[in-house]
């Protein structure tokens, strides 16, 4: 292999500048050699898989493992002191006081109240944002699956908002939404007045909506789109032969074959909806008020950014999400997993 | 164009219109508008001068009232076409307005001032691109600081997640050994535990690491992900392993194996990687923001957020700003997009 590179790069007139860059880096790779080869010599092909295995398995401890199991004694100790080792055993106390509700359906009864404002936020969120999400997921995809001409440049229209960062996005968002900005501009013309959406609670609420779905139906039609090419073409054209209408051809034919790979992409978007964040942290800070504070804006608050930090308060409801989370994934691994079955059935 | 048009519209099969057609026309028409009009308003919007920022309604390019430094006044005066009182136009500047009547000077005749009804005066307005947006946040803010902060974090991170990675489906797609499978569920397990649960306590793991208030902080917890570990597994797999045993008969070390043989095979899927990577790392926000509290260390998303969060928003700068960041990613978009696309509907995953 390595042999009919150094052929074909010879043959070539001199060195690419992409050649030069690599010397330091083959050097460095020749040092690292001989230490290994002796490593190699002692402990095997099991001690290189070791090697191997190990700079990921120790960034995976530390940075994800350690945390994961700290998180359970950190739920259950109090005070605002950072280090484990100085905070005070309360054992369940957190919990009790995230759960201390007379009535949970009203937040205002509640000892943490901004905790229960947050969750039925994100409840709602979580509804209404799943609920359209898939809707416009699936028409797009459904549009795009059709005799297209060019259809790779519409997927990319759709798709483009995926790949921008949060905080771009909800600035974009932001500058349109707000007095002089362009959807004021565009309902001047029908000879509405100026509103200020973002400081309105519903309009708000229904901007985090409207943006998170924005941002990412691209990524959810991409994967539906790609279940629907996996319908095998010949339905379709025994059902255009036998003259089946259009509604009929989608309920009968389009749904049920679709069914698996688009219980898994629900999965996916409840699983996205629940930790939502980023763009609303920055599109509307969580308010007017507190009409937009979902769950994860509360741990971060509670555990940052509040004058009285409480981590183990954010600790407890990061399980409870977590917990949630956990559900939901295991929910999507089973699915995935029976859809691959019948994938392989077939 | 017209042919273009044509084009674009021409049914296969050439047979007629159906009601589909029309709402998949209607669809991607205004997708089209919906998808890009907003990130487009935006860069449209970033060449505007504050007070053109201000007006109401807005105009989709950037409008300044031409100005005019008239002699005995201190400031450039607007310049306006009037309609006098005998029907005649003139180019007059605007020295001050009370109530509806606007006192207005001759350039040419600085001494005299007209009074003019405003409703019989039109602002001469001309094109200019504020580029001073651009050019200021890099002397006056910590921008340039932010930008370097962002590109060092993506491209570190990038780098040691392609090895890391690589290393380990390396270890777990070509060899047997006790543990894999356990190794494999753990990384599997990964999955489920979002940054958003873990926030807590992976602060104060990184405070007593001393990588508060570090990019290191930054880029570490995030460059051992089971995304890339699951990509790069799954293609090394189809390398066959008489390819592994050929090199050890000519006595290659296991690292040789590694480093000369399967990387350069795997590079469509570390390319694929990579891109992802680099997407993720620009565009992370939450993790920086907790981790980063000192200005110098900022990302750009840290530094954008938190100036637009400030009680006096300077859109000008912050919409320039916005452009700059959005700029990898719509190179990306541009020349990457279909390794992107091919990934997320070959994995699944983002």
């Amino acid at each position: 292999m390595a042999d009919v590179s150094r052929q074909t790069s010879q043959s070539q007139s001199g060195q690419s500048l992409g050649d030069i860059a690599m010397v330091p880096v083959r050097l460095a790779m020749g040092v690292i050699d001989a230490p290994l080869r002796w490593v190699q010599k002692t402990f095997g092909l099991g001690g290189m898989a070791a090697f191997f295995l190990l700079p990921n398995m120790l960034i995976f401890g530390i940075f994800v493992l350690l945390p994961f199991f700290i998180n359970f004694a950190y739920s259950m100790t109090g005070g605002t002191a950072l280090f484990l080792s100085d905070r005070s055993f309360v054992g369940a106390d957190q919990y009790t006081r995230l759960f201390d509700c007379s009535n949970y359906l009203n937040p205002n009864t509640c000892a943490e109240d901004t905790f229960w404002t947050a969750v039925s936020n994100t409840g709602w969120f979580v509804i209404l944002q799943v609920t359209l999400m898939i809707g416009v997921s699936l028409v797009t995809a459904l549009i795009l699956n059709r005799d297209l001409r060019a259809r790779s440049f519409w997927r990319a229209v759709f798709f483009f908002p995926v790949l921008l960062s949060p905080v771009v996005v909800g600035l974009i968002w932001k500058w349109i939404l707000q007095r002089q900005g362009l959807l004021n501009f565009g309902l001047f013309g029908f000879g509405f007045e100026p509103h200020v959406w973002l400081n309105d609670r519903n309009w708000a609420f229904a901007a985090t909506i409207g943006v998170s779905i924005w941002a990412h139906m691209g990524f959810y039609t991409l994967i539906i789109l790609a279940g629907l090419q996996a319908i095998p073409r010949d339905l379709y054209e025994a059902a255009e032969m036998d003259g089946t209408r259009a509604m009929r051809v989608f309920t009968r034919i389009t749904l049920p074959l679709l069914m698996p790979n688009l219980l898994v992409v629900i999965v996916l978007v409840l699983i996205r909806a629940v930790q939502i964040f980023d763009e609303v942290y920055v599109l509307t800070g969580g308010g007017p008020g507190t009409s937009t504070l979902f769950v994860t804006q509360y741990i971060y608050e509670t555990g940052f950014a509040a004058q009285l930090r409480n981590p183990g308060l954010a600790a407890a409801a990061s399980i409870l999400m977590g917990l949630v989370l956990v559900v939901l994934t295991l929910m999507q691994l089973g699915l995935s997993r029976s859809s691959e079955k019948k994938g392989a059935r077939k | 164009m017209s042919r273009a048009i044509e084009f674009l519209f021409r049914r296969k099969g050439g047979k007629g219109w159906h009601w589909t057609d029309i709402v998949t026309w209607v669809w991607l028409i205004v997708g089209l508008f919906v998808m890009f009009g907003p990130a487009v308003w935006l860069t449209a919007s970033s060449f505007k001068s504050p007070a053109a920022l201000a007006e109401f309604p807005p105009t989709i390019l950037p409008y300044v009232t031409q100005k005019v430094t008239v002699e005995g006044y201190d400031k450039p005066l607007d310049l306006y076409t009037v309609t006098l009182e005998d029907g005649s136009t003139a180019t007059l500047a605007e020295v001050r307005r009370i109530g509806t009547v606007s006192q207005m000077v001759d350039p040419a005749k600085p001494a005299e001032i007209v009074k003019v009804n405003i409703a019989k005066r039109t602002p001469i307005r001309q094109m200019s691109f504020a580029t001073e947006n651009y050019t200021e946040p890099f002397t006056h803010f910590d921008f340039v600081r932010y930008l370097w902060n962002s590109v060092f974090v993506t491209v570190t991170a990038t780098l040691i997640t392609l090895v890391v990675n690589s290393m380990a489906a390396f270890a777990l797609s070509k060899y047997e050994f006790r543990g894999r499978t356990f190794a494999m569920l753990l990384i599997l397990a990964t999955l489920m535990v979002p940054l958003s649960v873990i926030m807590v306590p992976l602060y104060s793991i990184v405070s007593a690491l001393g990588l508060f208030n570090n990019l290191w902080g930054v880029i570490l917890p995030t460059v051992a992900t089971p995304t890339g570990v699951f990509i790069l597994r799954q293609y090394m797999l189809t390398i066959p392993d008489e390819l592994l045993d050929a090199a050890r008969m000519d006595k290659a070390s296991e690292w040789q194996i590694y480093w000369r043989i399967i990387l350069p095979l795997t590079a469509p899927a570390l390319a694929v990687l990579a891109i992802f990577s680099v997407v993720w790392r620009w565009n992370d926000f939450l993790w920086p923001l907790i981790v980063l509290s000192r200005k110098e260390l900022y990302t750009l998303q840290v530094g954008l957020s938190i100036y637009s969060g400030e009680l006096n928003v300077q859109w000008h700068f912050i919409l320039a700003m916005t452009v700059v960041t959005m700029i990898p990613v719509v190179l990306v978009f541009l020349f990457l997009q279909r390794f992107i696309t091919a990934g997320i509907a070959g994995t699944g995953l983002k």
